[in-house]
């Protein structure tokens, strides 16, 4: 299983005929992926790297039956791309292009929301279900199929990240890039939901940076719903404060969105955050023998804790007190849980039919 | 991209906010001239752009020409936190009854505009959110619909009593939002915004910045850029298409990839270096932006060893290592340069380093370790 993409996946390239749009159609179709069309006004009819191009996203819509697309189209016309993707009724857009103006994806993000589509970007490398499908431009050579989930911010470093894991056996289900803008369509707690829903996904990698505060809401949102172990890795504790560290959203403003704050907002439910890319399998191995322990020690300590207060009535006190905030705990988290989890729930009582 | 406050009032102007009568000058004579034109006792502002110019010494009252011209004289040269002041505003000076502040940021959590108004103005604003939150009053846009009238006047009642005053204040408001968006601001803000004896609401203070991603659209205010004001090597690696920011250690780094960039920074200062730099040269693999890039980096005299760190996706590993034969070549550098060269194609572009004997590392640590023990630094 996999998040978002999977075989069932038909893209349609916006952009297609362009230099980074006709290189990454050929690149996609070698791993895999099920490129049904592209879309380039004034080019319809012609084929790039065997797929029709259509002039427009209805027209291509209407002939493949395309349900995402991924957008390569200069800047200044991304934006009305994705207008013109999610129009068309497609439900997962995933925009490459770098550079897209704050003010218009202000506008364009309730849009998106408004049809039910799901926008990934801009400014960002997309995603790989492994062995599935690949939309972006993400190397589709580091990854290996296995249970850890990944979402990043970054491009290159999460490369490196995937990188890490696939040289120390820990293979992936899926390995998006949400993008290193202020604005984003798909941002970590929608991909944090998406993997503790996957059944396939055992463990979750974040990596944020510095900016604005999605990696201290993340922390918020891990505590509350996330069951599966997560590791963290945050980039830019060296980045000077005002300073645009080349992403858009890469800039700490009136001292917030520090990578001081997202550790300590991370480490303070539970999630280690790595120093260096190589560290994150390291923590991960660490993190899921624990997470294993602890899933067996509560087990043992109830039945240990019930055969003593059998045969000793005498020292019950200590033993209800440590019994007494565990089971708090536990309802406590339930009743969080099904609050805001009822669309994912609903979706799998859905499959379950 | 940073905006001077006298260019920024000049947006207000046209938009029709209040703001005192003033004209920029580069000289002393100027100066003295602008403030015979107001003919009122007048303020002498440094325009640079930093906070705090005013405890700085950068901001001065003058009562007359004459000593605007000796204060301009002061101001002009003058270092505040390692600017120089190249221009100063020469500005009607008010009376001032009350400072109030008023902001328009882009909220990244809520993807909307949240204006933010607080009548504790003058003074630094994350200050009062820090200390008194209860005197800061947001309110969040919705980007489709625009700011309603009834809304700035609401905002305008956190600050005002006097009808007359929440009138102008709500109007000034109104204004406001739409500079921040015609502009493609990605902050508009009046701090102080007083009001003078005469119960007259002004922008006292101007501060505007663009969203960069929107200067291609908006040609104008993208020839408001003072290049003078800005770091040469920034303005350098802009002109040749990359992300550099100048920092103080001596470590220079070459990055591809924004996020690793700032990750390889951090793992130098966790061996016990100082990164001399943020640079992410990009997707691309130019290899005329190689040579750019490390022609940027030898400018820095801090730079006591360089590391290259490449992950190879769409970045093809043997143009970046044709671009670093070119920059070897062409600037003969003196300082040690150590590579690691991962991913497409870094077979090719082990053979064509192959004869230059740059220091080789496979791994990101090991790179980092040993640009830091290259240039000296104990550990």
């Amino acid at each position: 299983m996999s998040i978002f993409i999977n075989k069932k996946t038909k893209l349609l390239v916006q952009g297609i005929t362009g230099r980074d749009g006709s290189f990454h159609t050929q690149q996609m179709i070698n791993y895999g992926t099920n490129v049904v069309g592209g879309v380039t006004p004034g080019k319809g009819g012609t084929k790039v790297a065997g797929v029709a191009v259509f002039n427009t996203v209805e027209e291509a819509v209407a002939e493949t039956k395309a349900n995402a697309s991924v957008i390569y189209v200069p800047p200044a016309f991304a934006v009305d791309a994705i207008y013109e993707a999610v129009d068309a009724g497609i439900k997962l857009v995933v925009c490459i292009t770098e550079g897209l103006p704050a003010n218009d994806m202000m506008k364009v993000y309730p849009h998106v929301k408004a049809k039910g589509a799901r926008l990934i970007g801009p400014n960002c490398p997309g995603l790989i279900s492994v062995e599935q499908s690949k939309v972006g431009i993400m190397p589709g050579t580091i990854v290996k199929k296995g249970n850890v989930g990944v979402v990043s911010r970054s491009g290159t470093l999460t490369y490196e990240a995937i990188w890490a894991l696939t040289m120390a056996g820990m293979g992936q289900t899926t390995c998006i890039g949400i993008g290193g803008d202020q604005v984003i369509g798909t941002n970590f707690i929608d991909v944090l939901e998406a993997f503790e829903a996957d059944k396939s996904t055992k463990a979750i990698v974040m990596i944020g940076e510095i900016g604005g505060s999605d990696e201290e809401e993340a922390a918020k949102f891990i505590k509350k719903y996330v069951t599966k172990p997560v590791v963290a890795c945050i980039a830019g504790q060296t980045a000077p404060p005002g300073k645009r560290m080349g992403h858009a959203g890469a800039i700490i403003s009136g001292g917030s969105g520090t990578a001081k704050d997202k550790i300590e907002a991370l480490n303070k439910v539970g999630v280690p955050v790595a120093g260096s890319p190589t560290e994150i399998p390291v923590l991960l191995a660490e993190l899921i023998k624990k997470s294993k322990k602890k899933a067996v020690k509560p087990a043992a300590k109830k039945t240990a804790a019930k055969k003593t207060a059998a045969k000793k009535k005498t020292a019950p006190k200590k033993k209800t007190a440590a019994k007494k905030p565990a089971k708090k705990k536990v309802t406590a988290k339930k009743t969080r849980t099904t609050k805001v989890k009822t669309v994912t729930r609903k979706k799998m009582a859905a499959k379950k039919k | 991209m940073k905006i001077h406050e006298y260019q920024a009032k000049q947006l207000f102007a046209e938009a029709g906010i209040p703001v005192p009568a003033g004209e920029v000058a580069t000289t002393p004579v100027e100066a003295f001239e602008i403030a015979e034109r107001i003919n009122k006792p007048v303020m002498v502002k440094s325009q640079v752009h930093v906070g705090g110019r005013g405890k700085a010494g950068g901001i001065k009252y003058a009562e007359n020409p004459e000593a605007a011209k000796v204060l301009a004289t002061n101001i002009i040269g003058m270092d505040i936190k390692g600017l120089t002041v190249k221009k100063v505003l020469i500005t009607e000076a008010e009376d001032i009854i009350s400072e109030s502040y008023v902001g328009i940021i882009l909220d990244r959590a809520t993807k909307k505009p949240v204006i933010m108004v607080s009548p504790a103005g003058g003074v630094d604003i994350e200050e009062v959110a820090a200390k008194t939150p209860e005197k800061i009053f947001k309110l969040h846009v919705d980007p489709v619909e625009g700011l309603h009238m009834y809304q700035a006047r609401n905002l305008a009642y956190k600050l005002y009593r006097d009808i007359g005053q929440v009138r102008q204040a709500a109007d000034i408001i109104m204004k406001l939002y739409n500079v921040f968006w015609n502009v493609d601001a990605s902050l508009v803000e009046i701090n102080p915004l007083i009001t003078n004896p005469a119960a007259k609401v002004i922008a006292l203070d101007a501060k505007v910045n663009i969203d960069d991603n929107a200067l291609y659209r908006q040609k104008r205010i993208a020839e408001m850029r003072d290049i003078e004001s800005e770091e040469p090597s920034e303005v350098a690696a802009r002109e040749g298409d990359l992300s550099y920011v100048k920092l103080e250690g001596s470590i220079g780094c070459m990055v591809n990839g924004a996020g690793l960039a700032m990750a390889t920074m951090d793992l130098v200062k966790r061996y016990g270096g100082e990164p001399a730099n943020f640079l992410d040269i990009g997707g691309s693999s130019n290899p005329q932006k190689v040579v750019t890039a490390l022609k940027i980096i030898l400018g820095d005299t801090n730079v006591r060893a360089i590391l290259i760190n490449i992950f190879g996706g769409i970045t093809r590993c043997d143009d970046v290592a044709n671009g670093i034969v070119a920059a070897l070549n062409e600037l003969k550098p003196q300082i040690p340069i150590v590579v690691r060269l991962t991913g497409t194609n870094e077979k090719e572009a082990a053979n064509i380093l192959s004869s230059y004997n740059l220091p080789f590392e496979d791994t990101l640590d090991d790179v980092v370790k040993k640009a830091i023990s290259l240039a000296g630094i104990e550990n």
